[in-house]
């Protein structure tokens, strides 16, 4: 049996009057790449949220690694992000302060006694691995969108997590640069061992990185399986229409 | 938690509701600040920055607009005193209005728009940017590197760039006093002195520190409730500037009235 690191039940979310869970089951699996697909304000965004205590969901369960975060005191609910990385949609690089601050800063308050070789070499090594040695010293906004995306990600791989989470990795990137995006998303997995949750509506990021797809759909998961089982012959207009515009209209 | 007020369902009236609860959450708000103050880790780097920031950066203008007050509000007093022979009277005049009043709310005004509006535009950028999102979910406590830090710099930078507004007041009225009166440095300075009470000192410096609170609180309430994108940032630095200026006054007329008991007794 496969071990859950994340566990989903009844999860329900609603802002007034509009309800954008209704009701959400998922597992995500140890090692596996997870892609949720679904249309802009379908809640792909909120369900990731709760996962990281962001948000607080009105109803159900969200376990993750064994603990459910609802229930978590704030000092728990820290130690559980530490384990989870998250990789904001428009990169959430800090604008004040440089690749390497940005970078120094989640490593120097959660991780004490590190020297400052050792900071400088941890930082080195991930900018290594995401492709960008040469930006350390760089402002974000000397930086172009898909390298502020790999930042990003390194700036939350420094925690070495379990957990990644992806919200909209190849947004607003060129077909070159989302391409670079889904190799690295592939190569974290790899290098570091995560499971991963990644959140798009870019079904060739889809195809590239994950294991399984889930599409969301009026608040729940319509459709949950390999790319194959889901989309070339789905039989939902809705889910059928995503494939044909992304496979044949782009 | 980024859930807010308006998620919440109205018990009374929408709009009586929204002031309710937004007073409610600035109460909150100002609580977390005085329980986070005490708890570490302590940002002394991020305060020192902030305070350069603040401090360092404010004093070209207000210099200019110190200098500036100290002349014009000297030489608007002169005709008065002078319909009754009484120029002599002028430093007096002058430090008790500048000491007690003028340097105080004049430097917490200018500081609120230029402090006040910056601390909310760049938080309510940050909020909506998702950078404070960022900070959370890295496990790290944004409140403490992005409120108390600012709060902690704004109210002790206030009463010293107030002293020293004061001292630059003075000095442009002096200017002023000496091209007229032929009144030498020293006994202008003399008769300020003499003029000037420790309760004015004092009363002047707690003021100040109640109006740097101020500025860098509001600053930062406005900018971390900040919603709805870029127009959203803009709301929060216009809001951060009059809701503070607001305040200074009614804070200035408390003060005044406790002051005036204190004298009175």
């Amino acid at each position: 049996m496969e071990e859950k690191v994340v566990e989903i039940r009844g999860l329900e979310k609603s802002f007034g009057d509009l309800d954008v869970l209704k009701g959400v089951d998922l597992d995500l699996y140890k090692g596996e790449n997870l892609v949720v697909l679904g249309k802009s304000g379908s809640g792909k965004s909120v369900l990731i949220k709760i996962m990281v205590g962001l948000l607080k969901q009105d109803s159900g369960s969200m376990h993750v690694l064994g603990k459910e975060v609802s229930k978590l005191k704030t000092r728990e609910l820290n130690e559980l992000r530490l384990r989870i990385g998250f990789s904001f949609q428009n990169s959430a690089l800090y604008d004040s302060m440089t690749v390497r601050e940005n970078m120094e800063f989640p490593l120097v308050r959660n991780i004490k006694n590190l020297t400052k070789k050792e900071i400088t070499m941890k930082i080195e090594g991930l900018l290594d691995s995401v492709g960008l040695p040469q930006s350390i010293n760089q402002m974000p906004s000397e930086l172009s969108g898909g390298q502020k995306k790999r930042i990003g990600v390194a700036r939350t791989l420094i925690l070495e997590p379990e957990i990644m989470l992806y919200d909209e990795p190849t947004a607003g990137l060129d077909p070159i640069t989302c391409g670079e995006i889904n190799t690295l998303i592939k190569q974290v997995r790899e290098e570091y061992n995560t499971s991963s949750i990644v959140i798009t509506h870019d079904l060739t990021c889809a195809k590239d990185t994950g294991d399984r797809m889930a599409v969301l759909l009026d608040g729940q998961f319509d459709a949950v399986g390999t790319f194959e089982e889901v989309f070339p012959q789905a039989e939902d207009k809705r889910i059928k229409s995503f494939y044909d515009y992304n496979f044949i209209n782009s | 938690m980024t859930e807010k007020a308006e998620d919440r369902k109205p018990l009374l009236s929408k709009k009586i509701d929204k002031f309710f609860t937004g007073l409610a959450d600035a109460w909150n708000f100002v609580r977390r600040f005085f329980k986070e103050v005490f708890v570490p880790p302590y940002e002394f780097k991020e305060i020192i920055h902030q305070c350069y920031r603040i401090g360092v950066e404010s004093l070209p203008l207000i210099s200019l607009t110190g200098f500036i007050v100290g002349i014009v509000f000297t030489n608007q007093s002169r005709p008065s005193l002078s319909e009754f022979g009484a120029t002599s009277w002028l430093p007096s005049l002058i430090s008790i209005a500048v000491v007690r009043a003028m340097g105080p709310l004049v430097t917490a005004l200018i500081a609120a728009g230029k402090v006040g509006s910056s601390i909310g535009a760049e938080i309510g950028s940050m909020k909506v940017t998702e950078q404070i999102d960022a900070m959370e979910v890295s496990a790290t406590n944004p409140f403490n590197f992005l409120v108390v830090t600012r709060v902690i710099a704004t109210t002790l930078m206030i009463p010293m760039l107030v002293m020293y507004t004061d001292f630059v007041a003075l000095m442009g009225s002096f200017l002023s006093v000496s091209a007229n009166e032929k009144v030498s440095l020293v006994t202008f300075f003399v008769q300020v002195f003499e003029s000037i009470s420790f309760l004015d000192i004092i009363s002047s410096v707690l003021k100040s520190i109640l109006f740097g609170f101020t500025i860098g609180i509001v600053g930062c309430y406005k900018g971390y409730n900040s919603s709805k994108g870029t127009e959203g940032v803009g709301r929060a630095a216009n809001a951060a500037v009059v809701m503070a200026m607001f305040l200074i006054f009614i804070e200035e007329l408390l003060v005044l009235q406790i002051v005036n008991a204190i004298r009175a007794f």
